[in-house]
């Protein structure tokens, strides 16, 4: 038999049929939705269809999550939308995380946390961060209005099976330097259309260290290069992770999961259509300066003046320096921001708190900034561990979970002009807010940003990392 | 959604490199109904001033007409949100010509009968020279894949799958409930060898 790759394994075990055309018929194990799921709720009513599948379907408040006051919702567009999905899922018998249950959060962070998400699944989400779920050896990817309508009506999605690249880093990650930095790293290299139409798999050494977390956070940042897929072969770091959680397999179900999932993995001589190489020392923290994730460099480098770079990319980066308000050939680190925030599906795990606790420890932010975890879950165990008061004792807000300032949906946002370091995945101009100046970063270089009032390498930080 | 083959009509210049989907409609506009219509929130903030005033220098706004959009590399890259197709088409755009383009967006725009065309480097730089001096017809084929500007015959690349869902008009939903039988079959399948993939019973 020919060797496969991890892509192929996943695509085979889910084929339905493949047409002449070369689309493919694909089963959907799992379909999370949540508030701006309406318009494919909505497609779905217009033709009068049920629900194919209720219990593959899982329904999550996130993007206008209020993350405080949720008692009483004040804007009636978001409480609409809050209230619009209750309906939906109700009426076709999903089980929804609404806003006080205990495991709410954002869907990307619930699915994993619940057990929703398994190796060797095929899991939808009407969002792009889909992909973060192919951290555990699962076929994940974002769909449009019209594919959840598909999903919520068949359990099926018609897909063209993508090409196959491997991103690998090996060797040891310098301290300070996080999953985020590896992603940002490789998206600033090749672009953000430098893996458009391939499915990433990452391996390496590197990559075989990094906790179910830091995997999550990469396999999150894949779509910011153009691949819609992320995946990570499931190892015993996904398996212990896995195990225990609510919806996850249990008794001899679990030992056939288990079987199963020893085969997810690349064989020896399977052949990708694309490869890239990382050397895990050569990479530092990173931050952006432009409106592009591809726009980043380590924090020691200077801002980039547009007539040194390829002049196919000049023009968009003078008016990303425009837009951001900075000069070219200044340092990067010396920035002085308005406000920091700590959250997102990329980085807004228990770990991702931890690391930015570190920093903030017995330390005071210079500038106001806000921390929503990624779930309630997560919120709980950050309070149980006293994460919490290392916040507020550092003058930062500590809010309910939800999207919050990754998209701002809930009206958390950053006003017009303001410079705002975050955890988040999006630098895109308006992201935030309109006007809105965001330099992307990993949680432990926002801790240091507030600190110190500026963008920071925090590797210097007196008394280093915590 | 009605099917097309040629569409007559006329193409704007909008030279900007990675249009993503929170510049198409920015999130705040996204609690609206689609009945409201979504023509209006396209490229919202990047088509007016901070009073909301539309800004006369930018190129669409001096072409209401404009049915053809010629744009740079990486259209529609970014969030899923599928309105950011229907911001184009309720703008009256029925074409977006770029080198690349996110590739969620490319699918909703085929869904929504929106032709994402894709053309090499040497193409869309004599598209982007044509159009130098503004505005100009053009006349776009699925048949042959081809763009028609004065005496330019130019070639464009689509998915031959998504070329034919565009003519015909058609509805995926339609398409595969003539499948129903394979899609039984095979989750009564993946049910008896792969249990463990349906959700676990709660404690
Ligand atoms: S946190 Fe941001 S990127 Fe993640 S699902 Fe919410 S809006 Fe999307």
């Amino acid at each position: 038999m020919t060797a496969r790759t991890l892509l192929d394994k996943l695509w085979d075990a889910h084929e339905i049929l493949r047409r002449a055309d070369g689309m493919s018929l694909l089963w959907v194990d799992r379909h999370l939705v949540h508030e701006g799921s309406h318009h494919g709720f909505a497609k779905l009513a217009a033709r009068g269809l049920p629900l194919a599948a209720p219990e593959l379907t899982f329904a999550v408040v996130d993007h206008y999550a209020p993350t405080k006051n949720r008692d009483a919702i004040a804007d009636p567009a978001i409480a609409r939308m809050i209230d619009t999905l209750r309906q939906n899922a109700a009426q076709h018998g999903v089980r929804l995380y609404d806003l006080f249950d205990p495991h709410q959060g954002i869907v990307h962070v619930v699915g994993p946390e619940q057990g929703i998400t398994l190796p060797g699944l095929l899991i939808n989400c009407g969002d792009s961060h889909t992909s973060t779920h192919g951290a555990f050896g699962a076929l994940a990817f974002g769909i449009g209005a019209t594919e959840v309508a598909h999903v919520l009506a068949t359990q099926t999605i018609w897909q063209r099976k993508p090409k196959a690249m491997r991103i690998t880093v090996d060797g040891s990650l310098p301290l300070g330097v996080t999953a985020k930095d590896i992603a940002l790293a490789w998206i600033s290299k090749l672009g953000t259309d430098g893996a458009q139409g391939h499915a990433v798999e990452y391996t390496g050494s590197a990559i075989r260290a990094l906790s179910m977390e830091g995997r999550m956070t990469l396999c999150n940042l894949s779509i910011e290069g153009g691949a819609r897929f992320g995946m990570i072969a499931p190892d015993d770091v996904t398996a212990d992770y896995v195990q225990g959680r609510p919806l996850a397999p249990k008794g001899t179900d679990w030992d056939a999961a288990r079987a199963d999932w020893a085969t997810l993995h690349s064989d020896r001589d399977a052949r990708f259509d694309r490869e890239l190489t990382l050397d895990a020392a050569d990479i530092a923290p990173t931050v952006t300066w432009g409106t592009s994730p591809e726009q980043a460099l380590p924090i020691t480098a200077t801002i980039p003046n547009p007539d040194d770079l390829d002049p196919a990319k000049a023009k968009a980066a003078a008016e990303a320096l425009d837009y951001m308000g900075l000069r070219p050939g200044t340092p990067i680190e010396g920035t002085a921001v308005d406000q920091v925030f700590i959250g997102s599906c990329t980085n807004g795990r228990i770990e991702d708190l931890r690391a930015a606790a570190a920093v903030l420890r017995g330390r005071r932010a210079k500038v106001p900034g806000l921390i929503s975890p990624g779930s309630a879950q997560i919120k709980a165990q950050a309070e149980a561990e006293g994460l919490d008061r290392v916040f507020t004792d550092a003058g930062l807000d500590w809010a309910a979970a939800g999207c919050s300032m990754c998209v701002g949906m809930n009206g958390d946002l950053v006003a017009e002009g303001k410079r705002c370091a975050s955890s988040t995945n999006r630098n895109f101009r308006g992201r935030q807010g309109r006007g809105a100046r965001t330099h992307l970063m990993s949680p432990a270089m926002v801790a240091a940003a507030a600190v110190t009032g500026c963008l920071t390498d925090l590797r210097k930080l007196s008394g280093g990392m915590g | 959604m009605a099917g097309w083959t040629t569409h007559q009509g006329q193409a704007v210049l909008l030279p900007l490199a990675n249009i993503d989907t929170d510049q198409l409609i920015p999130a705040r506009f996204m609690s609206t109904p689609r009945s409201a219509g979504y023509g209006d929130y396209l490229l919202y903030d990047l088509r007016r001033d901070a009073g909301g005033a539309l800004r006369p220098d930018f190129p669409l706004n001096g072409t209401p007409q404009a049915s053809v959009l010629v744009t740079r590399r990486g259209f529609g890259s970014g969030s899923s949100r599928e309105a950011a197709v229907y911001a184009l088409i309720d703008a009256g755009i029925r074409a977006v010509i770029a080198p690349s383009f996110g590739d969620i967006f490319a699918s909703n725009a085929v869904n929504n009968g929106l032709l994402p065309a894709r053309v090499d480097a040497q193409t869309h730089a004599t598209i982007e020279g044509a159009l130098q001096a503004g505005a100009a017809d053009i006349s776009v084929s699925l048949q042959d894949k081809s763009l028609r500007m004065g005496d330019l015959v130019l070639p464009f690349q689509l998915d031959d799958a998504w070329a034919l869902k565009l003519q015909n008009g058609w509805d995926d939903i339609d398409l595969t409930q003539h499948h129903k039988t394979d899609i039984d079959g095979f989750a009564r399948q993946r049910h008896q060898t792969a249990p463990w993939a349906w959700p676990a019973a709660m404690d």
